[in-house]
This record gives structure tokens, sequence and C-alpha cells, in this order.
């Protein structure tokens, strides 16, 4: 019966996959040609001793030694595990999430409140600071979260992913599009996945160097700071508006809604709030931009941390061509990074401190990711295939230095000494 | 009335303003989580009082929030409640009277031997519980200009809507007459027994007919619906509205009678709310229907989302493999197996991955 059952589920995926790639393949194939020499890639990389590659940024399957039926075994066990945890959800879940919500809510009034009094100093900074972690959680661990349809097998329509909507300037179901497909779907495919460098930043070097990459590191700390208008200007494809790929008229739905909604948020922290204030006003005002900023720059970094610092794979839209669930879980394992910390810090970053559990069950509740990391880790080991996971400061500084790196021309063999990967 | 008073639309005026400040998640996500009833748009209410009338039956006293703006006899509302993390909606009529100067509102459930709701709560329901409820809705209700003679029939659980008519005709002050049939199992499985003897008592215009199936000789009558048991209770029952609710045959045998006589106009009927019973899982076959594009196809066995596309639909999707949630659509009706994990999901309401999901059997969705 379960062996039925996997090998349907393995056919399925394959189907799947065809399908995908047909919808996908009017945008793919303009983005693909924009760069440069994609078959010269393999020719600079070596492979080691052990069968792995050294040139740490594109890889395939068979650089790990694995054939497809590998693949299927490897995501049969993936897939045993997503299932297990299928069958579990349950009040457990929902208790949790509603826990959070409701500390969200509590520090939004409360950090609302506390500005009342901005004019004692320790009531302003509490309360920025209470505000600045409301918005953090409702972006990362609620809405994040809630909008990848984790708990939409609740039914609650508060917990529902088409109608949840978040604290920042990008309207939900805009995002929810481009994340959940785009970046799920393609994670790491350099050409069809928009989360490489966010169609901003130069991150990988087989994106082809311009001069003006060498604004990187400038470009990086200005999304930072402003980085969720920076989310709501990459569902506009902003890149592609400018360069002339795609019309004013084409956007425009896009770009009004994300308008709109920036709008909306806009008028609440900078114009109700602080009349709501009175004699206050100014101080409220700079109490929510610290809040949003503070919470800019925190999901930049975290997210910046999920795909980008070392031993981190790239994958070729040839490699990723009609794959089998098996290796669209392999390539979302070697695709992204874990961070290392304690309970408050996962709780912070969304669980997205569990960027590989979070690539391969993306639509499983994300506090449950700390409980399956020590069995992913266990069938990476089992299949020779690296786990990458360390400190904020190890993955936060290897994403800095290789955004630095990458505004000057080249980098592959840069890349390839500075990020050597241990399997 | 209320809404149309001053102070009312600056309460909305407040609330529109409260809700740009609390953007984007509203003022009710914010109020909800110290009052759970309350909301400025949406039904909800707690469960005042339990009772429990026979072994598997409860009935529950609702007081709704302000949102609630009453019913008319017969009519039922769609009662939401959270069993363990995930929300189930079931309809159930209501059984008081309409016409009743409490808000207050009464609502009695079977338990069915597969029903995820009723058996929750006749098992676990207490006062306290908070409910979500849908705005009454439903036609099968008396036209305010009252009926001289009417004719209530009803079985098993299908007594609440009828129930809630005879109630509210004796609020009313009705001189008519009535008469109130009524066939349970056996007498201890039926609800409301007291209160039906003593509406019948207090009001000399009502005729109470009990008639126990199982137990031949213990009711008013014996025996199921027909020609000669009708005219037994009623001789002039061709001169009244009747109003009927209960199991599919009794329905049927009434509904023939009317037609044969040619007065089929004068009855009116409410199927009986059985809940999803879980369709055979892996058959093939069954009718798929897209409500909003009226466009119904014999089941091929193919995901939703194919047979949709198929069938010259454009459903929203993404990843075609389970994954983003874009192509997630409301279940209206039936039963999809998740080809992944093979696991079934029924009832109205329930979000579903359809590039992912086939039908079992009859199925109905948004699309």
């Amino acid at each position: 019966m379960t062996t039925t059952m996997t090998a349907t589920t393995m056919t399925e995926g394959v189907e799947g996959v065809e399908a995908v790639e047909a919808v996908g393949s009017f945008e793919s194939v303009e983005s693909v040609e924009s760069i440069d020499s994609i078959g010269s890639i393999g020719s600079e990389g070596g492979v080691g001793s052990e069968g792995v590659t050294f040139d740490a940024i594109r890889t395939t399957a068979a650089e790990f030694g694995l054939t497809s039926s590998d693949l299927d075994a490897l995501g049969a066990e993936f897939e045993a595990i997503r299932r297990e945890v299928l069958s579990d959800l349950g009040q457990r879940d929902v208790d949790y999430i509603r826990r959070v919500i409701r500390a969200q809510r509590g520090l939004a009034a409360g950090g609302r409140a506390l500005l009342f009094a901005g004019f004692f100093p320790p009531a302003w900074l509490a309360g920025t600071a209470a505000l600045a972690v409301a918005k953090i959680l409702d972006n990362m661990e609620i809405g994040h979260n809630v909008m990848h349809g984790q708990y939409d097998w609740t039914r609650d329509p508060v917990l529902s992913s088409k109608q949840f909507d978040w604290d920042t300037a990008c309207p939900g179901d805009q995002w929810r599009l481009s994340h959940n497909y785009e970046h799920h779907t393609f994670t790491n495919i350099v050409g069809k996945d928009r989360d490489v460098g966010y169609a901003i930043l130069r991150i990988s070097p087989d994106q082809r160097w311009t001069p003006v990459a060498l604004g990187n590191p400038l470009y990086a700390a200005l999304l930072a700071l402003m980085f969720e208008h920076g989310v709501m200007l990459h569902n506009v494809e902003a890149e592609r508006l400018m360069s002339g790929d795609k019309s004013w008229s084409e956007a425009w739905p896009t770009l009004r809604g994300g308008l709109a909604k920036s709008a909306r948020q806009a008028v609440k922290d900078y114009v109700l709030w602080p009349l709501a204030t009175g004699p206050m006003a100014l101080s409220t005002m700079a109490g929510n931009a610290t809040a949003n900023v503070a919470r800019n720059v925190w999901a930049f970094t975290i997210i910046f941390c999920g795909h980008f610092p070392a031993g981190t794979y790239e994958f070729s839209v040839e490699e990723s061509e009609e794959e089998s669930r098996g290796h669209w879980y392999f390539r979302q394992l070697l695709g992204s990074a874990n961070i290392e910390g304690g309970a408050l810090f996962h709780l912070m970053s969304g669980n997205l401190s569990h960027q590989i559990e979070h690539h391969l069950f993306p639509d499983l509740p994300a506090h449950r990711y700390g409980e399956l990391a020590p069995r992913v880790r266990a069938i990476c080991e089992q299949y020779g295939l690296p786990y990458n996971s360390g400190g904020l400061s190890r993955q936060f500084g290897s994403v800095v230095a290789k955004i630095c790196r990458m505004a000057l021309p080249g980098g592959r063999s840069w890349t390839a000494r500075a990020f050597p990967v241990a399997a | 009335m209320f809404t149309e008073t001053r102070s009312w639309r600056a309460v909305q005026r407040a609330v529109r303003v409260a809700d740009m400040a609390a953007t984007p998640h509203g003022v009710d996500r914010y109020v909800e989580l110290v009052a759970p009833t309350w909301s400025t748009t949406e039904v909800r209410g707690r469960v005042a009082l339990v009772r429990r009338q026979t072994d598997n039956t409860v009935t529950l006293t609702i007081d709704p929030n302000r949102n609630w703006r009453g019913f008319r006899a017969g009519q039922h509302t769609q009662l939401t409640v959270e069993i363990d993390g995930v929300r189930h909606t079931r309809c159930y009529s209501m059984a008081s009277s309409a016409a009743a100067a409490s808000r207050h509102f009464e609502l009695t459930v079977k338990a069915h031997p597969h029903g995820t709701v009723s058996n929750f709560l006749v098992e676990h329901a207490q006062p306290g519980l908070v409910v979500g409820l849908s705005p009454a809705q439903g036609a099968f209700t008396m036209p305010a200009l009252r009926p001289s003679r009417l004719l209530l029939i009803s079985g098993g659980s299908g007594i609440t809507p009828v129930l809630s008519m005879l109630r509210t005709l004796c609020e009313e002050g009705h001189t008519g007459p009535i008469t109130f049939v009524h066939y349970a199992l056996r007498s201890d499985d039926m609800t409301y027994r007291s209160e039906l003897d003593a509406l019948a008592a207090a009001h000399p215009n009502i005729r109470l007919i009990r008639v126990f199936t199982d137990e031949p000789g213990t009711g008013d009558l014996d025996g199921f619906v027909d020609l000669a048991q009708l005219a037994d209770i009623d001789a002039s029952w061709a001169a009244a509205e009747a109003y009927v609710c209960g199991p599919a045959p009794l329905m049927a045998a009434v509904e023939e009678i009317f037609a044969q006589r040619g007065i089929g106009k004068q009855l009116h009927t409410e199927a009986f709310a059985l809940e999803q019973v879980l369709a055979e899982a892996g058959s093939v076959g069954g009718s798929l229907r897209f409500a909003a594009s009226s466009t119904s196809v014999p089941s091929d066995g193919r995901t939703v989302l194919q047979q949709a596309e198929a069938a010259g639909l454009r459903p929203a999707s993404g990843c075609r493999m389970g994954i983003c949630h874009t192509c997630a659509c409301p279940l209206q009706a039936g039963t999809v197996r998740d080809i992944v994990t093979g696991e079934l999901t029924s009832g109205a309401g329930a979000d579903v991955r359809i590039c992912v999901s086939v039908p079992v059997g009859d199925v109905e969705f948004d699309l």
C-alpha cells in the first residue's frame, strides 16, 4: 500500500514539474539570455577527491554521486517526514501561532500607547522597541508563515494564506504569488529565481558584471534600510520596467496595488498615530520610522542569510528541467543555509533561521522546523550532502563579503577559494 | 432600528478611523483577543446554556453578538466550531421562537454516527464555548400573513425548524388550528417532549400527534405516514399549509400525497441536514462541478486543476506540485483526495490545493 502510494507520488511529481516548466518558460527564456555563457560554467570547476565540487557555486546531483533513484529515495525520506507532520497537525500548532499573534498585537498596541508619553525618553525607547518587535513578529513568524499556507488546514480566516495581510508596504497577495511560486519552485536557479540578488545586486559570479555592479555595497545598504519598499517593487519587477522589458501598462495593476498599500501604511504610521498623540506628533513619527527601519534591517539580514552565505549552491536551468520531486528536495537542501541561535532568535527570525527545513517543507508550521532539523541533518549525513549551518556573524559576514566581491568583475575562482565546501 | 440612529453612524465612523489606524489587520483582530465574540462585522456567539435532553442530542442556547439580526421561524444558521485546531461549519435550524423578546436562540444537535461536529457538540459543548455564526438563512418559512390552518410534520432531529414555527405561532397568539405531527424511533429518543405537551395543554388550537415507529402502541398513532394516516390525523389536512422537515423517506411520502391531490403548492419542505459522509476513497466517476462558472463535467480521475483547465477554466495556479498554495480554492461540497499524502478532505469551506487533489465522487468547487 505504502509502496504504491510512493510510486504514485513520484510520477505525479514529475508530471507536475513538466507543467511548471511549461508555465514558466515564456518568462524564463528572456531572463536566461541575460546571463552570459551558461555552457562554459562547468569548465572552471573541478571535482574533488571525494566527488564533491570545490567550485562552490553551481552544482548538480551527479557531483554528489546521486543517481535518479538515490534522489527518489531522498525525496521519499522527506515526503515521509512531511506526511508524518501533516497527520499530527492540531491544537498545539493553532495554540502556538495564536500565542504569537496575541503577543504581537499586545506589543503593537502597547508600543503605540507608550509613544503617547514620548516626552519621557525611556517611554519613547520602550514604545519604539515594542513596535519594532511587533512589526518583526508580524512580518516574519506570523505573516511570512501564514501566507505560506502553513495554517490553511485550520480553515480559520484569521490564519488563511489568502486573507492575511502583513504590516509592511508590500501587499500580501502580491508577495504570496511571487515568493511562494517563483522563489520556492525555482529556488537558486540563476535566471529563474528572481530572489537571486533580488534583481538589484550581483550576488553570483554567474550574473553578468556591468559597471552598475560597482554600487553593490551601496545598493545593499539602501535595500536594507528600505527593505519593505524593496520587496514591494520586487513584485512590480522594477528592474524589467527600467530596462524596457516590461511596459508601464503591464506593471500598473501591481504597482497601483503596491502604492495603495504603501500609502495606507504611511497614513497609519506618519499621520494617524502622530495626530492621535497630539503634541507628541513628531516624536511619534520618529518612533514609528525607527521601528519600520529596524524591522527592515532585521528582515534584510535574516533573509539574505537564507540563500547567499558561503556554501549555498546554485543550479542551472538545464539541471532543473523536468526534475523529479527528489531532485527538487535536493535543490532546496543545497540552496539554503541555516542560522544557529536560541529560541528567541528563531522566533524573531520567523524560523527562517531554519531556512533548510523551511525550503524542504514550506507549508508545514514553521515552529516545527527546530524539531525536524536533527532528522534532516541525519538524512544529509546518510546521503553525503552538506547541511549548511552557522552562527549569524559567520553567515551574514560571508554574505557581506560576497556582496563586496561581486561588485568587481569575475569572482568565480574567488568564490571557490573563499567558500570551500565541506560535505 | 438602532442601525439608523445618529450614534450608530458615529460608532461606524469611529470604527472606520480605528481600522485605518490598525491597518492591515483592522480593529477586530485586536479586540477579539480580549473579547472573542466582539466583532464589527462578523456574527459570533457564546453558548449560554447547555442541556442534554436525550443520550445523543444536545440543546444549546446561544447568545449572539450584536451583528445577529434575528431570524424567521424555520431558518438555519451556519455554525462554526473549532475541533483540534480545525474549524468546521455545519447548518443547524433554530428551534426557539422567532418572536421571543430575548436575543438568545436555541439549537438542538443530534449526534450522527460519523458526524465530526455533532459528536463534538454532544460530547463537549459547555457554556462559554464561542462559536461562529452566519446570518439566519433559508426559505423554509411561513408567510408574514400566517396561514389560517397549519400542518407541521417532522421526523427525528428535523423537529427543530417546525418546533420554531410552533413556538413562534404560540407566542404571536395565533388562533387558527395547528396540527403538529412528530415521528421518532422511540419515546426516549424524542426531544422536546415536555415542551410540546405543555404547549398543547396551554393552547386548545394545537393538536399534537406523536408516533414512535420502533415502539408500536406507545404513541398516539403507529406506522409511517400515508394518506390514510394523514386523513386520520386531520380530516381537513388538504386545506392546510404544510411544513415538513425530516428524513428523506418521510419527506418523499408526504410530497407524493400532496402531489397526488394536486396541492403540491401548499407543501413546504426543508432537506434534513445530514452531515457529510466520507465517500469511498479511490472511487472514480461522479461529477465535478465548478459553481462560479456554472460548468459541470464527469470526473475523469485527473486532478481538479487539470480537469478545470480541460473544461476551459483558468484557475490561479503556480507550482502544480502542492507547494506554493497559489491554486488553493474553497471546496463547496464533496470529498477530494490529496495525491501526495492520500489525505481525504470533505465539507464546505475547506481550502484545497486543486493541483494535487482528485475528486472522490461528486465534488463542487467555487471556480
